[in-house]
């Protein structure tokens, strides 16, 4: 059991960092970007594909970060130029990028076994498994991102972004180029997640074409848990939870499975999950509403 | 300082509800005068400050703010001219942004916004003293969120936000509308000791012809999508409800009628 948790943290705090990029278009933005399916395996595909032709992780992690921000950027630009509706943008990019990431491989997929990844330093260097390398380098990269977020977030630009979200109108009558801002959201949010897919990716020690399929989802109920767990509560807090929110889902899921779920009912239960926490509010409303009209009031 | 030349909006072009909303607006504006519009539903005073304001383009015509031809500037660039207050309470602030924060974003109107942080400590004593002015408690509440306000503080922080930047140009649309009446006159007249205060250019779209009478140096009223009514100075000053009923009547020269909310408000 103990293991199964170990695994289960570790994989968390990989996703955690896709979780906070799901967080940014769908908190922040209020988009539901679909775009994240794609970037997920473009980031494990170039980070892969780097480190198989004897690149460094490092440049490999770094150039994956880069596709990403640049998946967002054409997403931003089909949504707030072309006006294509977000999610079917989203839709569009994800799409192109199935093919892209093909190309990117060259392959279905590609194997890093007995490669050096970004996990190996930190495991050499403090005599550690890979489990528990994953583990420190997630922490570490976690609380890196949530720093730099916090701090961006008080900017004047991400101020605006953050407002953007918000109410449009206003910002523009701030004299703020609303498209600019949903764009550098966009960005922001893609570069994680392929920053997270790269990551998953070298701590799998593969990269599969198919593994973006159902992301945003995972993403999603990885962001409801940490909402419902920490409430809406000051930035700090929101970010932080949604690395625990990562890390729970992770938790249930390995003891889902451990309690004899077949791994195949897998999406279907994370999709119950996010149906779930998305209607939760409206059948609360309802059920207030018949008691109310039940006891004769309005 | 804002000069309206020969405009025409039609909406839906082509199509059976085909509207005029514009036909051949000109209107000119000094510094320092304040405007009122009036008019009842679909007279095409919303239509003339949200083409002021950019939200849509004219179909023809121009509109010059202090000498700068915004006609076909986009909303956000010539944002760095204007004030707006909106009727919706809604529309003018962020409700999930804290007093402070929209309070920033605002006093940076028309300014490059780069990775310096979004509110600094000094404007923070500045925010404070002018929401102390408002007299309505705010100034002890900058971090509370804008979305706990009432409608009525909510407009009076947005009216602050938009004189923040001292505009050419500030756009009132109805917002007083959505609020009952003891606060749709306490903002009222919080909107004209601050345009008095700063001598700022406005024009304030209202429903009620007696604000539109007691406020500014100036009054216009439209119908069917043009001016039917310029008044101003001492003629302005002497203006009873029932000289503007006649003038009205007097200039619609259509089967038209004047909505009651007009005359009841």
């Amino acid at each position: 059991m103990q293991e199964i948790i170990i695994g289960a943290i570790s994989l968390g705090l990989l996703w955690a960092v896709m979780t906070i990029g799901v967080y940014i278009t769908y908190s922040v933005l209020g988009m539901a970007d679909m775009t994240a399916e794609g970037s997920i395996t473009l980031g494990a595909a170039v980070a892969a594909k780097m480190i198989s032709s004897g690149r460094s992780p490092i440049y490999g992690l770094l150039l994956a970060i880069t596709c990403g921000m640049a998946a967002g950027l054409c997403n931003g630009i089909l949504h707030t130029k072309f006006k294509i509706p977000s999610l079917l943008s989203g839709i569009l990019t994800m799409t192109a990028l199935f093919s892209i990431n093909l190309r990117v491989m060259g392959r279905a997929n590609i194997s890093l076994l007995r490669m050096p990844t970004i996990f190996t330093p930190v495991s050499d260097m403090f005599n550690l498994d890979k489990g528990s390398s994953v583990i420190v380098v997630g922490v570490l990269v976690c609380a890196g991102i949530i720093a730099l977020l916090y701090w961006f977030f008080g900017t004047e630009i991400g101020s605006a972004i953050r407002a953007t979200g918000n109410n449009a109108d206003m910002v523009r009558a701030q004299g703020i180029n609303t498209d600019t801002t949903i764009i550098l959201g966009m960005m922001l949010s893609n570069g994680l997640i392929a920053m997270s897919g790269a990551m998953i990716g070298q701590s799998q020690n593969y990269a599969d074409l198919q593994m973006g399929t159902g992301a945003i989802v995972i993403g999603l109920a990885s962001l409801f848990i940490g909402e419902v767990l920490f409430g809406k509560r000051s930035y700090f807090i929101r970010l932080t939870s949604m690395v625990f929110g990562a890390i729970i889902y992770r938790i249930i899921i390995a003891s889902v499975l451990r309690l004899g779920m077949p791994a195949d009912d897998l999406k279907l239960f994370t999709a119950i999950t996010v149906i779930m926490a998305l209607s939760l509010p409206n059948i609360k409303k309802f059920a207030q509403g018949k008691r109310r009209s039940l006891s004769g009031g309005q | 300082m804002l000069q309206v030349t020969n405009l025409y909006k039609v909406f839906n072009k082509g199509t059976v509800n085909e509207r005029m909303a514009l036909e051949n607006v000109s209107l000119s504006l000094g510094v320092g005068d304040f405007v009122t519009v009036i008019g009842g539903n679909g007279a095409g005073k919303s239509t003339l400050l949200n083409c002021v304001a950019g939200v849509y383009p004219p179909d023809s015509g121009s509109i010059n703010l202090d000498s700068i031809d915004v006609t076909r500037m986009q909303e956000y660039k010539r944002a760095k001219y204007l004030g707006r207050v909106f009727q919706d309470p809604m529309r003018g602030t962020c409700g999930d942004m804290n007093i402070e924060e929209n309070l920033a974003l605002a006093k940076r109107r028309g300014q490059h916004r780069g990775l310096s942080w979004g509110v600094t400590s000094k404007e923070r004593i500045e925010y404070r003293h002018l929401l102390k002015s408002l007299d309505l408690g705010l100034e002890d509440r900058l971090t509370s969120k804008v979305g706990l306000l009432s409608g009525g503080q909510r407009q009076a922080l947005t009216l602050l936000m938009a004189t923040l930047k001292n505009p050419k140009l500030l756009l009132l649309d109805e917002h007083t509308a959505a609020l009952d009446p003891r606060t749709a006159k306490k903002v009222l007249d919080i909107s004209d000791y601050i345009i008095r205060e700063e001598g700022l250019t406005t024009m304030m779209v209202t429903h009620n012809m007696r604000d539109a009478i007691r406020y500014g140096n100036r009054l216009i009223m439209m119908s069917g999508g043009s001016i039917a009514v310029d008044v101003s100075g001492d003629e302005k000053r002497k203006l009873t409800v029932e000289d503007l009923l006649r003038l009205f009547e007097k200039a619609k020269g259509k089967e038209e009628d004047i909505p009651d909310r007009m005359i009841l408000g």
